[in-house]
């Protein structure tokens, strides 16, 4: 039995919380996987010169399709096994997804005009990728400020969720600028140093602001996370992630001289460093919305499809997870490695 | 006012949203199908031509599966917003028949397509053929779902009612139920026809430009013969869903047919315009007892008026969408028939088919949009026939804001669509004038 008097050993128990963990791992993958390309797109008008700019291109060329496919199926499994919260939530954030929808759209089809229109309009799509990339960062970070206080939309909801969104938009470029310090080299690879410098802090402050907030809109999630012996039990959460910010500043100091000489050692850690950080923060979240899918009104049992309709897509899940996990895991190690000019 | 209904507004938003995703994967489920032909015939032959015409039309597909993918994320999103009820009232089967969507098609078709369009030189020819089949078989597979979605829809089977939501009985009915078979054959001949008009106008417009390589003449003569081949298969196949709806949906083929009295010996009515308010046609051309024969197979066979319904669609769109959909059909036939003669007895098109199938280039489009038409505004007022009406379903979303996202909609479909045709058509110009390079990897060679 869990603390919602919900037998965990019935379908009605067990299958929300299976979908419940499978659209929060496939809303993670979205934000770390789509997190570094909308990154790149956000930073894609900093570059020099066009050289780089195909280069960054190139970097998501491959990945960018498949990793927006993670948003679908998250919002997918809101959709089907949680359609109530789903009504909810998307009617909450109708604007904002509207806003989104149309940035993710400009920013999908520009990746292909910027290279097919005229030679002259191409300075345009590159401006409509980068507007794109950006506003799409930025209503997401507002989304999920949104999702954070319980979609309050007074003037403080609107202020912290318009900063959250702020922050997001640096997280992504952290993320992607780490992308980019792996995937290039050269005057590009030292330019991205310098961006994920200019973004480290910022990302800072949105975790910093989460982290504060969270415990205030509710005080159930206050003392999940400061009653004894809870409290200790999780501080390793805040210290290694504070740990990790460390790292990536250290290393953002050293890999210019290195890379001077030729040595790529080091290149991977300001990415892998800051997914780091994006998975301590997706599990101090989901820690402590759960199992609140709108916090204090719908949880995943209240708001779940019949027991038997998830049954039938969980034998899916079950099945294709792996073989998706797997071709993707492919598909990276095409590409793996310093990336080049794409062509057909 | 009717145009401020918060219903009205959120059909057209969802009507523009889904007329503008539906033109880029009919076109792209075909490409597909075409590209791994190409490259097949490439591997057999080791003719350069082949991969020529793949090279070039790989650029298109890509571009194509972008504005699908983009489009279609937009739909699963407003699945949600806009009909509410929906997911509320048939979740139980909707809901896996849209998840299976996700994970067997659009994984695979999106991972494998970064493989087919940036791979080759990566990874081994075999494996870049096998990412080109699955592209091509992700494709289908994302349709197979959502027209056992849309079908069920149209004729819901396999399910039962309690307290107001389907449960279901049976997952094989409700997957090939009644009109499935019909709407899927339908559909994917139209992919396959609105791809090889795609294929022969473009080529022919290149034709015209004097680019008269052998990678031209070869998607030119492919296109021409594979629209021939579909094309009366299509017709019949058409015949045949439309029998389908006479028998579950009588009052959508009604309207179709513009009959608003039940009677016997019905006229095939060829011109009219049908009148809401005194349940008449005006104008009306028509020849005597034809639609009766078609429908029933007898001069004198009794088909039923929309007067004996009291749930029944619009008749003007319908009836209007479904001329439009069959005068385009014959034009079709006739064009790729022609054009076809021409290829077997003159070794080439003339200048003036060619123009024709160019200016015929998007016909597909037109075809496909007007057939929607007819069967989704046929259906009305029901979302699922006969279970939930389209009303009920809707969301109570402000008007304001259902509003202003349907203006930023349809802007930006606007501005898409017409990058969309002009740089199609500035990509076939390009290829004339430029010489086409095939790179493979080398940095310098153009790159995209």
């Amino acid at each position: 039995m869990s603390d919602f008097g919900i037998d965990l050993a019935t379908l009605g128990g067990w299958l929300p919380l299976v979908f419940a963990m499978v659209m929060a791992l496939s809303m993670l993958a979205y934000v770390i996987l789509d997190g570094y390309d909308l990154g790149v797109g956000s930073l894609l008008e900093s570059a020099d010169s066009v050289e780089q700019k195909d280069m960054m291109i190139a970097s998501i060329g491959p990945f960018w399709d498949a990793n927006e496919t993670w948003l679908v199926l998250g919002v997918g499994v809101l959709l089907v096994a949680f359609p109530m919260a789903h009504g909810i939530i998307l009617g909450a954030l109708y604007l904002p997804v509207a806003f989104m929808l149309v940035a993710l759209s400009l920013r999908g089809v520009a990746f292909d005009f910027r290279v097919k229109a005229k030679a002259h309009h191409r300075p345009l799509w590159d401006k409509v990728f980068y507007i794109g990339s950006s506003l799409a960062s930025l209503s997401q970070g507002f989304m999920l400020g949104q999702l954070i206080i319980g979609f309050k939309q007074d003037i403080a909801g609107l202020f912290f969720s318009a900063l959250i969104g702020f922050c997001l938009l640096f997280a992504y470029r952290l993320l992607g600028a780490g992308w980019l310090i792996m995937k290039s080299e050269g005057a590009l690879q030292l330019k991205a140093v310098r961006w994920a410098q200019n973004s480290l802090w910022l990302t800072g402050a949105g975790v910093l602001a989460i982290s504060i907030a969270t415990p205030w809109v509710s005080q159930r999630i206050f003392d999940k996370w400061f009653s004894f012996p809870n409290l200790l039990m999780l501080l390793p959460i805040p210290a290694v992630t504070v740990v990790l910010f460390f790292v990536i500043h250290r290393s953002l100091m050293r890999l210019p001289s290195r890379f001077a000489q030729g040595n790529q050692y080091g290149a991977a850690v300001p990415f892998s460093s800051t997914v780091g950080i994006f998975l301590l923060s997706f599990y101090g979240l989901a820690y402590s919305l759960f199992p609140w899918l709108v916090i204090d009104r719908i949880n995943i049992w209240q708001a779940a499809s019949a027991p038997e309709a998830l049954l039938v897509i969980f034998y899916g899940v079950v099945v294709v997870f792996p073989v998706i996990i797997g071709y993707t895991v492919f598909a990276y190690r095409v590409f793996w490695g310093k990336s080049t000019l794409l062509n057909y | 006012m009717e145009a401020l209904d918060p219903v009205v507004l959120a059909r057209l938003q969802f009507a523009a949203n889904v007329t503008f995703h539906i033109l880029f994967p009919t076109i792209s489920i075909a490409m597909g199908w075409f590209l791994l032909f190409f490259k097949t015939r490439f591997i057999a032959t080791g003719q350069q031509h082949w991969m020529d015409a793949y090279q070039f039309w790989i650029k298109i597909f890509a571009l194509t599966f972008a504005l699908g993918v983009v489009s279609g994320i937009t739909m699963s999103f407003q699945f949600g917003t806009n009909w509410p009820g929906f997911m509320n009232t048939v979740g139980n089967v909707a809901g896996p028949l849209l998840a299976y969507e996700v994970l067997t098609a659009f994984f695979l078709e999106a991972t494998f397509l970064g493989i087919m369009l940036f791979g080759r030189g990566r990874v081994s020819e075999s494996v870049h053929t096998l990412a080109t089949w699955l592209v091509a078989l992700g494709t289908t597979a994302s349709a197979f779902w959502i027209l056992a979605l849309n079908s069920w829809m149209h004729t819901p089977a396999g399910f039962e009612m309690i307290n107001g939501q389907a449960h279901v009985t049976s997952w094989v009915e409700v997957i090939f139920n009644p009109s499935f078979p019909y709407r899927m054959t339908h559909m994917l001949l139209a992919s396959g026809l609105t791809g090889s008009f795609l294929l022969a106008g473009i080529s022919a417009y290149r034709w015209l430009k004097k680019d008269q390589s052998l990678a031209v003449v070869v998607s030119l003569r492919t296109g021409v013969i594979v629209a021939a081949i579909l094309i009366p298969i299509q017709i019949m196949v058409g015949d045949l869903h439309g029998l389908n709806t006479l028998h579950h949906q009588p009052a959508k083929l009604a309207a179709m047919e513009g009959i608003w009295e039940t009677q016997r010996g019905v006229p095939a009515v060829l011109f009219a315009l049908p009148d809401q308010a005194s349940q008449t046609n005006k104008f009306e051309v028509s020849i005597p007892k034809l639609a009766s024969l078609y429908l029933t197979h007898d001069w004198n066979g009794e088909v039923k008026g929309i007067n004996e319904f009291t749930d029944h669609p619009p008749v003007a769109p319908v009836f209007w969408a479904f001329r439009t959909m069959v005068g385009m059909g014959l034009l079709m036939l006739a064009v790729s028939w022609f054009a076809c003669y021409e290829l077997k007895f003159k070794q080439e098109v003339s200048s003036l088919t060619a123009k024709i199938l160019v200016a015929m280039t998007f016909a597909g489009w037109v075809a496909l949009v007007s057939g929607w038409y007819v069967t989704e505004v046929g259906r009305q007022p029901w979302l699922v026939y006969g279970l939930l009406t389209t009303a009920q379903a809707a969301s109570q979303a402000p008007k304001a804001n259902i509003a202003l996202s349907l203006a930023m909609y349809l802007t930006l479909y606007a501005a898409l669509l017409s990058a969309y045709v002009s740089v199609v058509f500035y990509l076939a110009k390009k290829s004339a004038t430029v010489e086409e390079k095939t790179p493979l990897n080398s940095l310098e060679a153009q790159h995209v």
